[in-house]
């Protein structure tokens, strides 16, 4: 692996999911054997409202936090929140959205509408955005939390780290019954995107 | 040894075990929750959370004098519940090693305010130690217990969000049980009468310029010498901030910031051509720093609202402004999750337009649109004791229009004080206890009224009814706060009684408790007049379609029925149908499932 340090931040909708996915990228980092922190926060913000989590790795991490204009990866389980946080993206970065909406009461009763075409929106700021319904993946294998797998595996394909390594993390972090339906979302994350 | 990732707060609970401790108190406030449940899980320690902070510090000071290490922990604001024994416990001095965890919230992530609790280790004069990641976190809280007990002094152990929530690489150490400390009766130490306060207040300075001795010589400060022409002078998260944004300055990083090793810093600015202090909040060094006459620059350039990032700490060394454009779109702030109790209250106070003096809690989000219902919030207890005042010198047109809006884990803390200065001094106030049968905030924590402990064990559940009743409240009334009828009902006849009355609005936490979930509800959209008054009560289960009409999300309804409520008493005169009913498609067993993923659940 190179010795540039990697940062990939996370977003979306508190409840989703976020906060175990950048969960489950720090566990690989770790079992990759590199340098990783991540950093978000809990408590209030997590009430249904916008979440955002940052991961970094590499030979040696300092601060946890990701800087604007800096992030290899944006993964937003939400595209509203892939918006809002788009300013985190480095030029030429990766914006990869979960499709599935969620209207914010603010967009319903607001002054301003949720954007009609966010991936229009997100082009502006990279030539590299990428749509994937995971929910719709999830509901197939009959389990809507394995949306955060699903992105994991979508995004996997950009990160260092060996399918066994990945395996190995989520062995870790899922519980044990749980553990077969997220391999098998990780494994149709992959499929499911080319970059 | 073993390698893990842990969070700041993890990595404490695990410090606190190596540290050999006995007893560990708190009571929850983000950023500094997480501290007592992990801790909960060594079952090596004795652990509790107390009713509120001023509790669980004097607990574990108590713990302290009987010869166990102890800790207390809490959020930046509980220390100023607990400032009264704070203050003086430094002149006592301890027994076994005691710390108290300030955990400080920088950018107000879920805080009233932002206050920089260095200050308060240099007002009491004890030492504060602070971690800047999670691997310091164990250590130095190691470190605080030998100060602590070297010293005779409860050491405060300060992190903030970042530090508390990031997650870092820690290397695990084994237990060490700490000796056992016994006991000595002594007056003149622990019994603070004016003559024996007077001799420990010598005893406290002669402390203070040990611990600074101390300072100048720990490993906790380090000087990191590299390229000479900036000098960088910091502490806690903002060191990894100063080295991610300038790698090859020299810096000295403080992991003590009171006393401050005055040598130190001294040395390091003769070695440094242009010095920095960079610091979250208040200009705590910096202004210590110049009072040596060293010359420095800090809040000239580092901001001291909220928190640091390594650009914003690079943009400001080097006079940069860089600003990001981010296209318009509606804000998400956060919101009373679909099914909320609070939000039956909320619909009848806001259709009643009664003005409601808020606490804190997560009926305090009742204040944001369209509910708008909450006016007002201060700290904890605070509704109860402003109804009181506000009842007593009110003179407008609302009078008998104003009711005080309380959590139960609020009203426990500190809400009872205040209810019982209503009945002595005759308020005309309602207070409303909106009891979800648990601390929802900041995660579902027990409290005294839930009938079980942090440690898993069964209690006595605290009975509010017979609690106010005792007090001497005269009307002490239950009411369901999802049946709209009846809390409109009950709230019209206490704001027509005149004394001080109680409202106990009873519902569990739908987060908590899922057996309270129904069946989704489904908009029958044919019917639907597009009134919008099932907008109004603010669910985010319930949106518009392009024609203006409601639509359910079934996958976030738990099916509480407070839309149908207002669906129906709108249709009296906007539309001749109610709209809304029970889905009868079971698909909802796999919808429900995603709604509000509980964190174990992944
Ligand atoms: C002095 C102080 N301690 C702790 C907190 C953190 N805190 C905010 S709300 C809350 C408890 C809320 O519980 P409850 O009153 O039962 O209301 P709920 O969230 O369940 O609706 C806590 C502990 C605080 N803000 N101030």
């Amino acid at each position: 692996m190179s010795h540039k340090n990697m940062s990939v931040v996370f977003t979306g909708v508190g409840g989703q999911g976020v906060i175990l996915a950048s969960d489950l990228l720090s566990e690989v980092a770790l079992i990759h054997g590199v340098d990783v922190k991540k950093a978000e926060v809990h408590g209030m913000a997590q009430r249904g409202g916008s979440v955002i989590s940052y991961v970094k790795f590499g030979e040696k991490v300092y601060s946890p936090i990701v800087e604007k204009k800096s992030a290899d990866i944006l993964c937003s389980f939400e595209p509203l929140e892939a918006i809002r946080y788009i300013d985190f993206l480095k030029e030429d970065g990766y914006a990869i959205t979960n499709t599935v909406r969620n209207f914010p009461l603010t967009s319903i009763f607001g002054k301003i509408p949720y954007p009609e075409n966010p991936y229009e929106i997100l082009s502006k700021f990279t030539s590299k955005v990428y749509e994937i319904d995971a929910l719709k993946i999830a509901l197939e294998l009959k389990v809507p939390n394995v949306v955060n797998v699903v992105l994991l595996g979508a995004i996997s394909k950009l990160l260092p780290f060996k399918d066994e390594e990945w395996i190995q993390a989520i062995q870790k972090k899922v519980k044990a019954k749980f553990v077969d339906i997220n391999k098998e979302a990780f494994r149709r994350g992959k499929e499911a995107i080319v970059f | 040894m073993a390698k893990e990732i842990l969070s700041g707060n993890e990595a404490i609970a695990r410090g606190a075990y190596e540290a050999g401790i006995a007893f560990a108190s708190a009571y929850p406030g983000t950023p500094s929750t997480e501290i007592l449940e992990n801790i909960s899980r060594y079952k090596e320690i004795y652990s509790e959370w107390s009713p509120n902070e001023k509790v669980a510090y004097e607990v574990a000071f108590g713990a302290s004098l009987a010869g166990g290490r102890a800790l207390a922990a809490m959020k930046h604001v509980g220390v100023n519940v607990a400032a009264d024994p704070l203050m003086t416990s430094v002149y006592t001095g301890i027994n076994a090693g005691m710390v108290l965890i300030s955990a400080d919230d920088p950018g107000m992530h879920s805080s009233q305010n932002e206050q920089d609790n260095r200050r308060f280790a240099y007002f009491a004069k004890m030492p504060c130690i602070e971690p800047s990641d999670s691997q310091e976190a164990k250590d130095f809280l190691k470190l605080a217990f030998e100060i602590s007990e070297q010293f005779d002094t409860p050491v405060m152990l300060r992190v903030t969000t970042r530090v508390c929530h990031s997650k870092s690489v820690v290397e695990l150490g084994e237990r060490r049980e700490s000796a056992y400390r016994e006991y000595k009766k002594d007056f003149v130490k622990y019994c603070m009468l004016p003559s024996s306060a007077r001799v420990r207040r010598v005893e406290l300075e002669k402390r203070l310029s040990k611990l600074r001795e101390y300072s100048n010589k720990s490993p906790l400060n380090r000087i990191e010498l590299s390229n000479t022409e900036i000098g960088i002078i910091t502490s806690g998260i903002s060191y990894q901030h100063s080295k991610e944004a300038f790698p090859d300055a020299s810096i000295l990083k403080i992991g003590m910031s009171n006393p401050l090793p005055d040598e130190l810093i001294r040395e390091f600015a003769k070695k440094v051509k242009k010095l920095y202090v960079v610091e979250e909040l208040e200009p705590y060094m910096e202004e210590q720093i110049r009072m040596m006459g060293i010359e420095v620059t800090g809040k000239e350039v580092i901001p001291g609202i909220g928190e640091l990032t390594p650009d914003i700490v690079r943009n400001a060394i080097l006079g940069k402004k860089v600003t990001y454009e981010i296209p318009k779109i509606p804000m998400r702030p956060p919101i009373l999750c679909p099914g909320c109790p609070h939000r039956g209250f909320f619909t009848i106070t806001s259709k009643l337009g009664l003005t409601v003096l808020g606490d804190i809690g997560c009926y305090t989000l009742g204040a944001y649109e369209p509910l708008s219902a909450i006016e007002t919030c201060l700290c904890m207890g605070a509704s109860v004791s402003q109804a009181v005042g506000f009842a007593k010198a009110y003179k407008g047109s609302k009078k008998n229009r104003i009711v005080a809006a309380i959590g139960d884990s609020t009203f426990i803390h500190s809400g009872i004080t205040p209810l019982i200065d209503a009945v002595y001094n005759k308020a005309n106030v309602v207070v409303c206890i909106l009891d979800n049968e648990t601390t929802a905030m900041t995660g579902h924590q027990e409290h005294p009224g839930t009938g079980r402990t942090l440690m898993g064990e069964d209690a006595p559940k605290l009975d509010l009814e017979a609690l106010c009743k005792a007090i001497g409240v005269p009307h002490v009334r239950v009411a369901n706060p999802n049946n709209l009828k009846e809390t409109e009902k009950v709230l019209k006849e206490e704001l027509a009684f005149d004394g001080p009355s109680v409202i106990i609005f009873r519902s569990p936490c739908v987060v908590r408790d899922r057996s309270v979930w129904k069946k989704p509800l489904i908009v029958i959209n044919e019917k639907c007049a597009a009134c919008g008054a099932c907008f109004r009560i603010g669910c985010p289960a319930i949106t518009k379609d392009k024609s203006g009409k409601a639509v359910v999300d079934p996958i976030l309804c738990i099916g509480c029925g407070v839309c149908i409520q207002v669906c129906k008493s709108s249709g009296a005169d906007k539309c001749k149908n109610v709209s809304i009913g029970y889905c009868s498609d079971i698909c909802s067993q796999i919808c429900r499932a995603s709604a509000l993923v509980e964190k174990e659940d992944l």
